[in-house]
């Protein structure tokens, strides 16, 4: 237990509209350890993107715990829940979800302006990160001028930016061409290389093959969760 | 994240969207501009106003021949024939009426003066020596008349700098006047001063007037025996109650009228005037002041407007900046200093605008040029203020948005 970033105990969502009940996750428990490459399956509408929210810190469970990194999520009011994703979750959306009009530089440093870090150090984290993802000749381009898989680099520096517990990326590859999906895919296994806990959704099989581990669920149930690769 | 970077940021956004952000602007500089245009003009017109009728001479109250008949409406001036020379002379020789310093009749009348073969038409004052000092009009070239030629009913004149401009062209000296022959009506009068450059404009030009002696006008010119007022001055200005009571009582006693109410002429304060003007233009100012107000207004629930348009169309950046760990007090902040810069910079325009009308308005008119700085500060804080309070409402919904919501939002 000592070393695990993720711990879900028999985690339930219920939404409630009117007088009908849905059941998006139906006690739902696993634990992600450090340094794991864990891949998410399912179809859609299999509470897949349900479980993404709640471990991203952007919903509350009905019921269940959550422990992340130590620390008890799932009774936090919503501002100690921005702290959370502020410091302990890097994020990677399907659409990137950059500042518009906006340069890749200021897209990174944001999250560490919302954390309160000097802003000559942000500069700097900034600048190394964009690096690692090879883009240190695109910092001042607008996000607007940058291809798909150009943007989703940035976005991975900027989920990197926090040094979080976890990158959480949600169908990182669904918007961009295969080729630069591979890219992406490359930079994912060098971050996994270098001790990142990477947790991906994504309903692509060859996707989840790039993972070492594969959680499957379904209709809101864990139905497998598998060991696909040993380091 | 400090403030700096917050305005920095929404100065970005704001020039993001040119037309939107000056449209929105636009209803706060026209209201902050016309309540700066309307606060400037109206305190440079009553500054106007005040100085003109101060320059009068302080300490003044003026009596007019003809009933003060309910406060309002008041018989013209010098329409009435109650008042005469006797009357002037009972209020200046008699010692218990310590409240009175001066006391100066007039006979005033327009006439047209006539130098070779140019001609004007205008105010010609009969007055006694003391009339010129006391109203602090002075002699700039040759001298006043002295009592002698008032006991001798003397055909001298004293023209203002005006009338000498009329008659001997624009760039006319003083000197050229001086010692020549004037026609006023059917009498040759010989000009023995120019009076200096008081100013004033509109129908109240102390420039463009005629002194001659008083008996003059009355005996040979006018042939009347009344007079259009007597202008008495007072020792001051703590005594002005006292010397309308003097001066009434007097006359009353000398026109043989018990009832105060039948009185045959009034007695005005200068005092009374300046606050019949500044309740005027007071009155405007603050009416014409209201209509900015509503305009502010209409401006404020446009910026309203235009913030939660805002709002709306960028729910996914909002739910992308908690997501990234924007706690809801810096989403408010992000969305009231976007608010507050769109007011606070519409209102520096509207300051400039505001200035720059007053301008050409103080130019167009040859009035006064003021800005009424108390308004430009008031401006400033309205401005400000409008952006926090129409801001406010966006900038919570802002707040509110849950970020998923807000990720998903298309």
């Amino acid at each position: 237990m000592k070393d695990s970033i993720i711990s879900i105990k028999d985690i339930s969502k219920i939404y409630r509209v009117g007088e009908v009940e849905t059941t998006a996750l139906d006690k739902v428990s696993f634990e992600i350890k450090k340094g794991e490459y864990v891949a998410i399956m399912g179809p859609s509408g299999s509470g897949k993107s349900t479980l993404m929210h709640i471990l991203g810190g952007l919903d509350q469970p009905t019921s269940g715990t959550y422990i992340l990194d130590g620390q008890n999520v799932e009774s936090m009011s919503g501002d100690q829940l921005a702290d959370i994703r502020n410091r302990k979750i890097g994020f990677i959306f399907q659409a990137y979800n950059l500042l518009a009009r906006t340069s890749s530089l200021k897209n990174v440093m944001l999250p560490m302006r919302y954390g309160d870090i000097p802003i000559e150090e942000c500069r700097e984290r900034a600048l190394k990160y964009l690096k690692l993802v090879g883009l240190e000749n695109r910092v001042n381009h607008l996000t607007n001028q940058l291809s798909g898989g150009q943007q989703q680099r940035v976005a991975i520096a900027r989920a990197l930016s926090m040094n979080p517990a976890m990158l959480l990326a949600d169908e990182p590859t669904g918007n961009i061409a295969s080729a630069q999906a591979d890219e992406i895919m490359d930079i994912f296994a060098k971050l996994n290389k270098d001790g990142h806990t990477i947790v991906m959704i994504t309903h692509e099989p060859d996707i989840a093959s790039h993972a070492h581990r594969v959680i499957t669920i379904k209709d809101g149930k864990l139905i497998s969760d598998k060991i696909t690769k040993r380091k | 994240m400090d403030h700096r970077e917050l305005i920095g940021e929404s100065i970005g956004t704001l020039l993001l969207n040119k037309m939107r952000t000056g449209l929105a602007m636009l209803g706060i500089v026209i209201g902050i501009g016309s309540v700066i245009a309307l606060l400037s003009i109206g305190e440079a017109s009553q500054k106007s106003i005040t100085a003109q009728i101060q320059s009068l001479g302080a300490n003044i109250l003026t009596v007019s021949p003809g009933a003060e008949r309910n406060g309002l409406v008041r018989g013209v001036s010098g329409g009435g024939t109650t008042l005469t020379y006797d009357d002037a002379m009972a209020l200046s020789s008699d010692k218990t009426l310590t409240a009175i310093k001066t006391v100066l009749p007039i006979y005033n009348s327009r006439s047209q003066i006539v130098y070779s073969a140019s001609n004007t038409n205008t105010q010609v004052y009969g007055i006694t020596p003391e009339y010129l000092s006391a109203r602090n009009i002075k002699v700039a070239t040759g001298a006043n008349f002295n009592q002698s030629d008032l006991n001798s009913i003397t055909n001298v004149a004293i023209i203002g700098p005006t009338v000498l401009t009329s008659l001997w062209g624009d760039s006319a000296q003083d000197s050229d006047a001086l010692g020549q022959n004037i026609r006023i009506g059917a009498l040759n009068f010989t000009v023995i001063g120019v009076t200096e450059t008081k100013g004033g404009g509109g129908g109240n030009n102390q420039d463009d007037l005629v002194y001659i002696p008083l008996s003059t006008a009355q005996k040979k010119l006018f042939g009347v025996k009344y007079l259009s007022s007597i202008i008495v001055e007072t020792t001051g200005q703590d005594v002005m109650t006292q010397a309308m009571n003097q001066i009434g009582y007097t006359l009353l006693d000398r026109h043989h009228i018990k009832d105060v109410a039948k009185a045959d002429f009034s007695i005005r304060n200068q005092q009374d005037m300046l606050n019949a003007v500044s309740s005027v233009t007071g009155t405007l100012t603050s009416l014409l002041s209201g209509v900015a107000a509503i305009s502010l207004l209409v401006g404020g629930i446009g910026i309203m407007n235009i913030m939660l348009v805002t709002v709306t169309e960028r729910t996914r950046e909002i739910g992308l900046r908690k997501a990234l760990g924007a706690k809801n007090r810096l989403i408010i902040i992000q969305f009231l200093m976007e608010a507050v810069m769109l007011t606070f910079i519409g209102g520096i325009i509207g300051i400039l605008v505001g200035v720059i009308i007053a301008y050409i308005y103080a130019k167009s008119t040859s009035g006064l040029f003021i800005v009424s700085i108390s308004a430009v500060f008031l401006a400033f804080f309205v401005s400000t203020i409008i952006g926090i309070v129409f801001g406010w409402y966006p900038a919570q919904k802002a707040s509110r948005l849950q970020p998923i919501e807000a990720l998903r939002y298309e």
